[in-house]
């Protein structure tokens, strides 16, 4: 089966995002009240997994090896079934 | 001899560097290993060098901790052979799980590029021996050298005497204003608990010789032979 993994990056809270900060500023430049901003990233995975359970191992596996670092980072997902490319 | 690998990722850029550094070092010689083939047997101590492996994508070190070279890298360092990384080295030997805590932007957002000094906290590691409280000067070039930890790793750091460098001033005075990108405790290098794997982000091989402007790496890089020979704590040999 085909699948489709939409992971989210995110710093931990207690962790300091700089680039947020840096947008923060420039967003109250706009004349908008900004209070917070926190920045990550988007990754969209296109895999292949036996079953949802096989997918949702594999998901955590890229999580936890590579896309999100867990001493500085967290990671959430959404799992779709995807058509082959 | 004393036989040093210097690990080689696509995007290193300072393995030259190290390699020539370590050329004015007597007793030393070294070689560069490609990081697909890298076999650390018969070596004594491997050198993760700077730059930007994989280009810094998703995070600097990220992709290299998965490199074959990083997985005998790790065998070598379970083993109590010696590991230095420097800048992006220091990078990738933290997303490896080898040493504590991340590296992460800089506090100021700027890449900065420039000499800091550094105190030698410890001389109980392999590359410091004879060095404590010395206070170094060195180059450092990083956009991404902001130490960081949970509140129990950097308690557990500090206990445990891993903090080998810590920025400061010229007369050794940890101040806010002599940490260049906010690391906490003005952290600059640590070590493992075995002590025998060091990472820090500025750049030894970049000051080895007065032409470059100042020696004070080699002092570091110097230390690799009588460590090896014997003539250091026995823990090292």
């Amino acid at each position: 089966m085909i699948f489709v993994a939409t992971i989210r990056v995110l710093p931990k809270s207690e962790v300091r995002d700089p680039q947020g900060e840096a947008v923060r500023g420039a967003l109250r430049s706009l004349g908008l009240a900004v209070s917070d901003v926190r920045t990550g990233k988007e990754i969209v995975v296109t895999f292949e997994a036996a079953d949802e359970t096989a997918a949702r191992d594999a998901v955590r596996v890229m999580g936890t090896e590579l896309l999100a670092n867990p001493v500085i980072e967290d990671y959430a997902y959404e799992l779709e079934e995807g058509a082959p490319v | 001899m004393t036989r040093v690998a210097i690990l080689r990722y696509p995007g290193t850029w300072s393995e030259r560097d190290f390699q020539h550094a370590l050329s004015l070092v007597p007793g030393v010689e070294s070689d560069i290993l490609w990081h697909e083939v890298a076999d650390l047997a018969g070596y004594d101590a491997a050198i993760v060098p700077g730059g930007f492996t994989y280009g810094d994508y998703v995070r600097a070190g990220a992709i290299a901790k998965i490199s074959p070279a990083t997985r005998e890298l790790r065998r070598f360092a379970d083993a109590g052979k010696l590991v230095l990384g420097s800048c992006n080295g220091f990078q990738i030997l933290c997303e490896a799980g080898l040493l504590p805590g991340a590296l992460v932007r800089n506090r100021g957002l700027e890449f900065r590029c420039d000499w800091v000094h550094m105190r030698v906290e410890r001389d109980d590691t392999p590359w410091t021996t004879g060095l404590r409280g010395a206070v170094l000067r060195m180059p450092i070039a990083h956009g991404e050298g902001c130490w960081v930890a949970d509140d129990e790793t950097l308690a557990d750091v500090e206990s445990r005497a891993q903090v080998v460098f810590r920025y400061t001033d010229e007369r050794g005075g940890a101040t806010a204003a002599a940490n260049p990108n906010g690391s906490l405790a003005n952290i600059a290098g640590i070590c493992n608990e075995g002590r025998n794997v060091v990472g820090l982000m500025p750049h030894p091989e970049r000051c080895s010789e007065a032409l470059l402007g100042g020696t004070d790496g080699y002092r570091v890089l110097a230390n690799l032979a009588p460590a090896l020979a014997g003539t250091a704590p026995a823990i090292y040999r």
